[in-house]
């Protein structure tokens, strides 16, 4: 079994990518399994999201505490919040940033930064980083296909909304792709 | 057909399945989501049933009360402080006798306000004479209701049932469930037979007044119906089996018993994370099994004891606590056991939506090797 953990804060749609990334892993033939950290709903505040991917049933409900994969969607929350907590040797931390950033993270642990507000805003109008940063994910794990991705984006997001977050998350993907 | 989705719509899609004509509910937290969903589905016309908006949860349950006196299949769905208000009419229903399903998305009871999981508020409840049902995940949650319907209107029980599953653990957790189709649970459900029906041209009355000389004999009657219901469910839950492959006929399901020195006992979501610790126990070489309350209402003491049989000591998991005794569930299993002289320890655990791990069970379990129990699993000293 493998385990994602989301580092958001609230309004950024954490929640949203968790539910997409178990949607897609589904599609896939993965048994998944996304769930949010319960009742911190707040703009702004910091929040976490989790999703478990395995073969058979996921019969674990607890937090996630030792993540093979995390996604922080936004960089200020590193050092305020222990988004590396628990990750062990061959994990891989994603980043949303725009700047260079030093960061410490655990032994063997890859990090991967990439500008998701930038993509976000030239695909979508808004930087809203979700969609852009499970196609970054998806390129980075190989966890999720980017064709289930774009079904799971273009059934939670139907019409020209679902057109736009398919070019940022197939964007982020190739980007990711072409830097691995 | 097997699809990822909410647990709350997983719900909300089993209670479309059975058709119920009316619902009446108000919106809670962690419920809210069901009723949301179950308001849109009557707006959408994809489901065929008057949606009472209530101001409150006394009038959710009265209305279904109402509709199911005048012969509906009726459904609401609340939790923690909204059922405590609907507490005078919970009684009412199980006394009148009204098939009602509601579903509990479990969660704590206030003060202090706490809106996260564990099962206080339906085990305060357990003497209304509700059935009620624990699911462990979402397929479980999703499938007693179609269960809990069929037991609850057959006429050997005419009873409410309650299906209880963890508030967000369950309610807003993404995972697979194998969803029956409508012609499927057509076929396993049929439309409800109501015995007696208000009618205005057939003058009738209900739930009226009962003299010293009377009332004891109502309350008999329910007690003989939850009686009956332990038969009842086993023979829907087997059928159930035997048509989708997922077998309901014990209220009580043993993981890794057979060889057991101790059990665990519990109910609803902690169940998982509990298999999943059992199992790195086996690895370890420990003999830890668990025994699965199902079905809390009525209470299967005979297979409690039975299952408990062979183990020399029994570890409860209680997600609530009668307050001035232990936890709700080891009173039971502690009766079950009366006279056998297995050792029984009880921790209460999780309140308040607290995380459970797998090393939490594990920590359970070496304090019951140890004998230390009866006590609260995971204070934090340092705050009290």
């Amino acid at each position: 079994m493998r385990e994602l953990r989301i580092h958001g804060r609230g309004g950024q749609g954490s929640v949203t990518a968790a539910e997409l990334i178990a949607v897609a892993a589904f599609e896939g033939g993965v048994y998944s399994q996304a769930f949010p950290s319960f009742g911190v709903e707040r703009r702004g505040a910091p929040v976490q999201a989790f999703v478990r991917f395995n073969d058979r049933k996921v019969r674990l409900r607890s937090e996630v505490y030792e993540p093979d994969y995390v996604i922080v969607q936004d960089s200020t929350l590193v050092g305020d919040v222990d988004v590396f907590g628990g990750m062990r040797e061959g994990g891989i931390a994603l980043i949303n940033t725009e700047k260079e950033l030093s960061v410490d993270v655990p032994e063997g642990v890859q990090v991967i930064v990439i500008d998701a507000t930038a993509i976000a805003l030239k695909h979508l109008g808004v930087p809203i980083t979700n969609t852009t940063l499970i196609g970054a994910f998806a390129a980075a794990s190989g966890e999720i296909a980017l064709p289930a991705l774009e079904k799971a984006l273009r059934a939670r997001f139907p019409g020209k909304l679902g057109d736009k977050n398919v070019a940022a998350a197939e964007y982020a993907y190739n980007l990711i792709k072409g830097e691995a | 057909m097997m699809e990822i989705l909410e647990g709350s719509h997983a719900v909300a899609e089993a209670v479309k399945r059975c058709r119920p004509q009316v619902i009446a509910a108000y919106p809670i937290t962690p419920q809210t989501h069901i009723v949301e969903a179950l308001a849109s589905m009557v707006a959408d016309c994809d489901l065929d049933a008057d949606y009472i908006c209530v101001e409150s949860e006394f009038s959710a349950l009265s209305a279904c009360l109402g509709a199911s006196a005048a012969g509906s299949r009726v459904y609401s769905a609340t939790t923690s402080q909204g059922l405590a208000l609907m507490f005078e009419v919970c009684f009412n229903v199980a006394g009148m006798r009204q098939p009602v399903v509601m579903t509990i998305a479990n969660r704590a009871m206030g003060a202090p306000l706490n809106i996260w999981n564990d099962q206080q508020d339906s085990i305060s409840l357990r003497d209304s004479g509700w059935m009620q049902f624990y699911a462990e995940d979402n397929q479980e949650a999703n499938d007693l209701h179609y269960i809990a319907y069929k037991v609850a209107e057959n006429h050997d029980v005419l009873l409410p049932a309650m299906v209880c599953f963890d508030g967000f653990i369950l309610t807003h957790t993404y995972e697979p469930v194998d969803i029956p189709t409508q012609e499927e649970i057509d076929a396993f459900l049929p439309p409800y037979q109501p015995v007696n029906v208000l009618d205005a041209k057939n003058p009738m009355s209900l739930g009226m007044y009962a003299t010293p000389d009377y009332y004891m004999e109502f309350r008999y009657e329910i007690e003989e119906a939850m009686k009956r219901a332990r038969k009842v469910f086993a023979e829907v839950g087997a059928e159930f089996g035997e048509i989708f492959g997922r077998d309901y006929s014990g209220m009580v399901e043993g993981y890794r018993l057979e060889d057991a020195d101790i059990a665990l006992v519990a109910m609803g979501s902690i169940c998982g994370t509990t298999k999943d610790a059992i199992d790195e126990m086996r690895e370890d070489g420990k003999k830890v099994g668990l025994l699965k309350i199902r079905s809390f209402r009525p209470f299967p003491s005979e297979e409690v004891k039975a299952a408990l049989a062979g183990v020399s000591k029994v570890a409860i998991l209680d997600k609530n606590i009668s307050l001035g005794q232990k936890g709700a569930v080891a009173l039971e299993v502690k009766d079950a056991l009366y006279g056998t002289g297995t050792e029984v320890l009880d921790y209460i655990i999780a309140l308040g939506g607290r995380d459970v791990r797998k090393r939490d069970i594990r920590a359970v379990v070496d304090l019951a090797e140890k004998g230390i129990g009866d006590q609260f699993y995971g204070l934090r000293t340092e705050v009290l």
